[in-house]
């Protein structure tokens, strides 16, 4: 489900907020050099946290979907979803479980390892931060091809959570990440589109 | 000349009195005529401002740091904020990481109980939210989940400090020392205007580097870096001498 869809009138505000960098990174999501697309043109939110209230409309649009669903967990992906994650987990009353890139995190940790184009990564959680039978929210700035949000899913899913959703700010439709998710919900504000 | 306002530091109350009167001009009037209460203790205190700062009242000498094993000192006294007990408690300390002999001050198990994370962010934005701050600078990565919530709740911008080759945009870049070797901490070009009042908001501050990094960003651009705000102190590195004079901010100190 999109927000888009339904038109909320503070979409136009955040949608124009976000910055598209063409030809960013050099190397680096090549999956989109990959299939064809014109250039890799990099969705920067960084311009979206400049405006006070399109940032806070972003939060809030979250907010209002997730509060009173009995989510106990937000679990952000590093790094650009512990900007998002932490506003809505505390809006909500929920814990804030940072997900990352490996050696980051100090504690104990399960790992899920992910494939990209050329190679593997691995995400990382903190063993004890979620139990089994909490209701998760996945959070990240973007989904392109679904990889990250998908090992995101996989490590709470192995402590016997319940993830509930995926939102984003941002959908690359074209990359077919949506359906990457094993069926699980994905809610985001903005598509962007190669037009 | 360490800087402090408002944060325990062995000192004579002439010295910090000066230091108040000197900082002074930074700050908007009308909190010249706000007092806080200063700890008298014997020993290490954190003088925990949810309360604004005092610049002209008559400053009592703060007492010297105990030597208490204590991992996590905090202010002893009665002018102790209550929700600061359970932040403390609340963050984790594991040896040996990242590597042997370091004692890591882990925040993500704060962020689990969501009472104190959102004390945390409640004592920051108590601070800042009438002192006309227009940008939070968060520093990668931890800084990234304090930042922006005291951001949104303070009306200002949130301006990520990243490490090198992430920010996609022009950015300006800024070299700054490690234990070996050299790192570089960059900001993105028109994220901050001249004359913008500025916060450098990080989990921790352990010998400055990195925060002293982002305030040379900022003022590169004509910003005014009001303070700097960390949940925990390791005030045994020092960090606090290196912020080129700034104050700094901190809820908890860590041996």
């Amino acid at each position: 489900m999109s927000a888009y869809r339904d038109e909320d009138p503070r979409l136009h505000g955040i949608k124009t907020k976000i910055r598209v960098v063409p030809h960013f990174p050099k190397s680096g999501r090549e999956v989109l050099t990959f299939l064809g697309l014109a250039g890799i043109m990099f969705q920067d939110i960084t311009t979206l946290l400049l405006d006070p209230k399109a940032f806070k409309d972003t939060i809030d649009l979250f907010v209002e979907r997730y509060k009173g669903k009995n989510i106990s967990v937000v679990a952000g992906i590093e790094a650009r979803g512990f900007i998002f994650g932490p506003p809505i987990a505390l809006a909500i009353g929920a814990k804030f479980v940072p997900l990352r890139k490996p050696k980051k995190l100090p504690g104990k940790v399960i790992s899920q390892e992910y494939i990209l184009e050329y190679g593997r990564d691995c995400l990382e959680m903190h063993v004890g931060a979620v139990e089994a039978g909490e209701r998760a929210i996945v959070v990240d700035d973007l989904i392109a091809t679904g990889g990250t949000l998908c090992a995101a899913m996989d490590l709470l899913e192995r402590v016997g959570a319940e993830v509930v959703e995926c939102a984003c700010v941002i959908e690359l439709p074209e990359l077919k990440g949506r359906e990457r998710l094993n069926g699980k919900p994905l809610y985001v504000l903005v598509e962007y589109l190669e037009v | 000349m360490q800087s402090g306002v408002g944060v325990c530091c062995s000192s004579s109350s002439n010295w910090l009195f000066g230091l108040a009167a000197a900082a002074a001009p930074l700050l908007p009037s009308s909190l010249t005529t706000i007092s806080f209460p200063i700890s008298k203790s014997s020993s290490s205190s954190l003088i925990t401002l949810s309360t604004p700062l005092l610049i002209s009242s008559p400053l009592r000498s703060i007492a010297s740091a105990s030597g208490s094993s204590q991992l996590n000192e905090m202010a002893s006294d009665d002018a102790q904020d209550p929700r600061l007990q359970r932040i403390s408690s609340a963050i984790r300390v594991i040896p040996d990481f990242p590597k042997p002999g370091i004692m890591f001050q882990d925040i993500t198990t704060l962020l689990l109980d969501t009472k104190a994370f959102k004390d945390t962010i409640d004592l920051f934005v108590e601070r800042y939210r009438d002192q006309n701050i227009s940008v939070v600078a968060g520093v990668e990565a931890r800084g990234f989940i304090f930042g922006p919530p005291i951001a949104l709740a303070i009306g200002a911008k949130f301006v990520p400090m990243r490490k090198p080759n992430k920010l996609p945009g022009e950015v300006i870049s800024e070299e700054y020392s490690l234990e070996y070797g050299t790192d570089k901490m960059e900001m993105h070009v028109g994220a901050v205007q001249r004359g913008d009042r500025a916060l450098v908001i990080d989990d921790l501050i352990a010998t400055g580097g990195t925060l002293c990094a982002a305030i040379k960003l900022l003022e590169r651009v004509q910003a005014q870096v009001v303070e700097c705000a960390c949940v925990i102190e390791l005030p045994e590195l020092k960090g606090r001498d290196k912020l080129t004079g700034k104050p700094l901010f901190v809820l908890v100190k860590g041996a």
